[in-house]
């Protein structure tokens, strides 16, 4: 359905149904978001020995996040005095935009996808990288030092961790011959490039947390030294934009990690295959989600310096190393 | 009422009396103080039971009027109040009494009102045989202390206490003996139980305590064998310990009948350490009741380190620098000194330069308005030579400065701002003193005594 | 040509990290610290002038306030010095009170510092367990003082409240418990390459400096210093207990993060020996007069507490009230070596540093 639509000519009625298929999207995404940070937040509970959200929408706190963010859409909007206006605005926004495109083209099931780009990941990865733009904007424009020092770190480990992220990938689409996500999901019919790339896996989701400004990366927000980083002046709706361009990337990047190494909706195995695609894509999804949250609910924060060490010497030279083997094996051997 | 004056002369008179006997029996050594006690053991023992009794009984039917006990309590309140030796004497005596045999406590409570079948003078004397008893044991204990710490030899005490208790209590009536046996027997049996430690612990040669022994059976039997099994089972092995603890369970439940006593007795026996905390006990004692002046020459643990702080001082800076020195009796012995004004950088420097003092660590820094005068007090340690001093310096009320002394120890940087900030003393070459906890604005400096508050409470 | 400036970053008085109200004024080149000013006072009460109108019982709750994550030691610190005075001979059941509440309270205090160090550092599960394990010691002081934070349990003399039936028990199953708890703790953090990385060579004062500079406590310990006043001044019992003082010879953050593990495991030594000689029955409290009047004269005790040595001086006119009463409050002399430290250090650094010195502000503001 999808595949015809792509391929037809533009017009008023393929624009509405887009449109249509977008906010169902953008739907399932809020929903994802509502109920990941629930799910964030009960896993976190667990593992810390208490219950997380158990009083708004029955025992499980169903209704816990939406209240939260009914209650952030009626906060009074706060733009300090001394702030640049203009861009304090406009931060969340170029923040939250590109995490929204960037589902465009995952793949989450063969048939569900919106576009089918022939450098679908040349795309995500593209994209994805501006969002560091929203967090120094709003670092700059808030006018606050801790601000400041958080959307500079900001833009310091995403351009950092960017590199060994895309060059981890690399070995993949050597070996897969395509940009294509639809491509890649298919090569892994026989197995799974977790288990043909584990160099890359590792190094992909030790960057991915990075780029998600997730624990233990998560030094532009760095509550405890920064106070809440780049986004200390917001509150209320626009607040909002940045948690929610924050879980959209979980999101994403989650769907990102199923689709590129365990094999996106491809059963474990083929007597498997009677379980619908979407399925499997969304059991292997949320095992990332929660290794993501598992990992936050444990790990230190690294320091700022170590950092740049850890992603620039031991990150980048590996996933380099990664590439090297790879086409050094596929070379000698296929 | 003369009789009433007579009361309280007499009470101060006993008081300074027990203090001379005290201050006598200071030079006793530890030995020493359980000579008296089964003296007195063998007498009163008899009677202490049905003693206990006697001033209940005599209380009421026997005595003079009920209200001449009353008066004679409120008169003796009175005295009390007025007369600060007897006053602290007393307190003394409660202290000690109160912690380390409470028989004789209730007992010397209930004395007033049951001495009306004596007269004043009776009265007086029983007293002072109490306190002088008390203080003979306080005297003995810190003796004991001296011992297990090994700075004064045995043999060089001689042992004049006893007497004097003997003495004090046939001034006294029956029940000043009982008191006073009640006490010592108490003590007598803490003495033999530290020996042991002491023993056990090898600090003391075994030959002191043997001499000692010696000296004390001479008088003493039943002390003198608690202490003789003691000492040789001590010798023999660690295990001593308990077993001393026996004997002189033993030793004082046989010789006393007293209900508290031998309770005390076991609780003792049950704890391997509680010697300690008897030695713990008569440091309290010690303190109990000195002022720095009048004590100045009592020895102390810490005498000898307060002579050579003082020697070194004075070879070195010469002989006034110090304004005054002595062992703060109050606060665990601390060898305390007063430096001049002008002086007061200098001896801190040498405190801390000197190689033999080596005071390296400032634990405490603070100033207190005493109205004539402001005081800095620094506490000082020396990780060196585990030792404490503490430092005085006198200033100016009107026109408070003295040195940092933040250049010597970097430690004294804030608590120099605190007492800037909180009494307005300045501190010439503090590098940066500033209003460190009420900030700058702040009018006045609370803790003067003159201070007024901003908002005063309604 | 770059034209760059020092950054003035004003680190509290509201921060995450500052453990209360401090204020920290760095100047900043980039992420490093040039130069750090402490700023203190935001809670200042004016204990020591309030004392001053205050008869010596009134004044032990204000204690409480002083640190009050231990305030059982600030309890004991005045009594002490009050009983020093007036030589009161505590009984002996009160003094195993003291003991075992002070050392409960010191267990509770590193584990504070434990979690909220972590927490400093970025993980925030083991906050949790830590006051997880807290709130078991919180509950047994609780049962024994009726509070639950602010103690005021010790009197003059020995303590206020006698322990319920069963108290002690409850003391030793928390023991083997506790224990367990601290190997957990290990495995969860102390091996942690990310930890090690931020606290591993960070903040590192010579033994000398810390000498110099008056710290105490773990502070202390953690350059080689091997002093504990329970141990070499032994006050109340404590010279009954077989215990070891912990020290580390690196003189960094994770020197004095593991002193303060270690010493917890000490305090449980200390609490095992304690319940196994608990006297059946006895005394709680030494007769003392009902008003207590400290005689004429001066002193100064200082004891063991969880962060460092506090001391109380008391100059008394024989009054009820005291002349003077002045308190060495530990964190306040631990936190004059910050501004040293910091000199060089990033941000995260300056949290690491923080956290490792451990202070309670209503200590160091008195």
């Amino acid at each position: 359905m999808v595949e015809e639509l792509l391929h037809s000519s533009p017009g008023i009625a393929n624009f509405g149904i887009f449109f249509l298929l977008g906010a169902v999207l953008l739907l399932i995404v809020l929903g994802f978001v509502t109920y990941g940070i629930l799910a964030e937040r009960k896993v976190m509970g667990y593992m810390q020995l208490r219950h997380g959200p158990n009083r708004v929408g029955g025992k499980w706190g169903l209704l816990q996040t939406v209240a939260d963010v009914l209650k952030l859409l009626l906060k009074e909007d706060i733009i300090p005095k001394a702030a640049d206006k203009p861009l304090f605005i406009l931060a969340p926004v170029v923040a939250f935009a590109p995490s929204f495109m960037v589902l465009a083209t995952i793949p989450f099931t063969d048939k569900f996808q919106f576009a089918d780009i022939g450098v679908g990941l040349l795309y995500y990865i593209a994209v994805s990288g501006l969002t560091v733009f929203g967090m120094v904007l709003g670092g700059w424009a808030s006018n606050n030092k801790y601000a400041l020092l958080g959307g500079m770190r900001a833009a310091a480990q995403m351009i950092s961790y960017e590199i060994p992220l895309v060059m981890s990938v690399l070995g993949i689409i050597l070996l897969t011959g395509s940009l294509n996500l639809n491509d890649i999901v298919e090569q892994q019919e026989n197995v799974w490039f977790i288990l043909l790339q584990p160099v890359a896996f590792v190094v992909f989701f030790i960057a991915s947390i990075a780029e998600l400004n997730r624990t233990p990366f998560d030094l532009p927000e760095a509550e405890n030294e920064l106070v809440a980083g780049y986004h200390v002046e917001y509150s209320g709706f626009r607040w909002a934009f940045f948690m929610l361009a924050e879980y959209v990337y979980l999101f994403a990047m989650s769907a990102l990690i199923t689709v590129i190494f365990l094999g996106g909706w491809l059963p474990l195995f083929d007597f498997l295959s009677f379980i619908p695609g979407a399925v499997w894509f969304s059991v292997k999804f949320s095992a990332v989600v929660f290794v993501y949250i598992w990992l936050r609910s444990t790990l230190p924060r690294f320091r700022v310096d170590r950092l740049m060490e850890f992603g620039w010497k031991v990150l980048f030279p590996v996933a380099l190393a990664n590439i090297f083997l790879t086409a050094l094996i596929k070379t000698l051997f296929f | 009422m003369s009789g009433e004056k007579d009361l309280d002369q007499l009470k101060r008179e006993a008081a300074e009396k027990a203090k001379a006997a005290a201050l006598a029996k200071r030079q006793a050594k530890a030995a020493g103080e359980s000579q008296g006690a089964p003296k007195q053991e063998d007498k009163p023992s008899e009677q202490a039971l049905n003693q206990d009794e006697k001033p209940a009984q005599t209380a009421q039917p026997a005595g003079t009027p009920a209200e001449d006990g009353a008066d004679l309590a409120k008169k003796k309140a009175a005295a009390a109040a007025k007369a600060k030796a007897a006053a602290l004497a007393k307190k003394k005596r409660e202290g000690i009494l109160e912690d380390e045999a409470p028989a004789p406590v209730e007992a010397a409570e209930e004395t007033p009102v049951a001495a009306e079948t004596s007269d004043g003078d009776d009265l007086a004397k029983k007293k002072a045989a109490a306190v002088a008893k008390a203080k003979a044991a306080a005297a003995a204990k810190r003796k004991a202390m001296e011992l297990a710490a090994g700075t004064t030899p045995a043999e060089e005490t001689p042992a004049p206490e006893a007497p004097a208790e003997v003495e004090a209590s046939d001034d006294g009536d029956d029940l000043a003996k009982k008191k006073a046996a009640a006490v010592a027997k108490a003590k007598a049996a803490a003495a033999a139980k530290r020996k042991a430690m002491e023993l056990a612990g090898g600090e003391a040669p075994a030959e002191d305590t043997a001499g000692a022994t010696d000296e004390t059976s001479a008088k003493a039997a039943a002390a003198a064998k608690a202490k003789a099994a003691a000492a040789a089972k001590a010798k023999a092995a660690a295990a001593a310990k308990a077993k001393a603890a026996g004997t002189g369970d033993a030793d004082t439940a046989a010789a006393g009948d007293d209900e508290k006593a031998k309770a005390k007795a076991a609780a003792v026996a049950k704890a391997k350490a509680a010697a300690a905390a008897k030695a713990k006990a008569a440091g309290a004692a010690k303190g109990g009741d000195v002022s720095p002046g009048d004590t100045a020459d009592q020895p102390s643990p810490n005498q000898p380190f307060l002579e050579k702080y003082r020697k070194v001082i004075e070879e070195n800076l010469g002989s006034d620098v110090l304004e005054d020195s002595y062992i703060n009796k109050l606060s665990k012995d601390v060898p305390t000194l007063v430096a001049k004004k002008d002086t007061y950088f200098k001896v801190a420097q040498f405190l801390k330069y000197n190689e033999l003092l080596g005071f390296d660590y400032l634990s405490e820094l603070h100033g207190t308005d005493f109205v004539t005068h402001m005081e800095v007090y620094v506490h000082l340690f020396s990780y060196k030579n585990r030792q404490s001093v503490a430092l005085k310096v006198k200033i100016d009320r009107d026109e408070p400065t003295i040195e940092s002394l933040q250049p010597i120890w970097a430690g004294a940087n804030w608590p120099e701002c605190e007492a800037y900030d909180l009494l307005g003393i300045k501190f010439t070459g503090h590098p940066n003193l500033h209003r460190i906890l009420l900030g700058e604005d702040w009018v006045g400096h609370p803790l003067r005594k003159d201070y007024e508050p901003y908002d005063v409470e309604v | 040509m770059i034209r760059t400036e020092e950054m003035l970053l004003n680190v509290g008085p509201q921060h995450p990290s500052t453990h209360g109200v401090f204020r920290l004024v760095v100047k900043i080149d980039g992420e490093i610290i040039t130069e750090a000013t402490p700023v203190i006072g935001y809670l200042h009460r004016g204990t020591e002038k309030l004392a001053e109108n205050l008869q010596y019982t009134q004044i032990i709750p204000y204690t409480d306030r002083m640190d009050y994550l231990s305030a059982m030691t600030n309890n004991y610190v005045i009594c002490h010095a009050v009983e020093t005075m007036m030589g009161i001979q505590v009984p002996e059941r009160a003094d195993f009170l003291r003991v075992m509440a002070m050392e409960l309270g010191r267990i509770a205090s590193h584990l504070v510092a434990w979690g909220t160090y972590i927490l400093d550092l970025g993980a925030t599960s083991p906050f949790i367990y830590a006051f997880r394990d807290r709130e078991m010691i919180i509950n047994m002081l609780n049962e024994l003082s009726g509070a639950r934070l602010t103690f005021n349990y010790m009197r003059v003399g020995g303590v206020k409240w006698d322990a319920p039936e069963g108290w002690v028990d409850g003391v030793k199953e928390f023991i083997p418990y506790m224990r367990e708890q601290i190997k957990g703790y290990h495995d969860l953090v102390s091996g942690n390459e990310i930890f090690l990385d931020r606290v591993k060579g960070v903040g590192v004062y010579s033994k000398e400096d810390a000498i110099s500079y008056s710290l105490s406590g773990p502070n202390l310990r953690s350059t080689g210093v091997k002093w504990d006043l329970r141990k070499d001044e032994p006050y109340s019992i404590y010279d009954r207990f077989d215990f070891n003082v912990v020290t580390k010879e690196t003189g960094d953050c994770l020197a004095r993060y593991h002193v303060r593990l270690e010493e917890i495991e000490e305090s449980l030594k200390i609490l095992e020996q304690a319940c196994e000689q608990f006297p059946a029955e006895g005394e709680i409290l030494a007769k003392v007069p009902k008003i207590i009047k400290a005689p004429k004269g001066e002193a100064y005790v200082r004891i063991e507490a969880p962060r460092g040595e506090i001391g109380c001086y008391i100059s008394s006119d024989g009054k009820k009230e005291p002349y003077r009463l002045k308190f060495r409050r530990p964190s306040f002399y631990n936190l004059q070596i910050l501004p040293k430290l910091l000199i060089g250090e990033n941000i995260a650094n300056l949290v690491a540093i923080l956290g490792a010195v451990d202070i309670v502000l209503g200590e160091v503001d008195g």
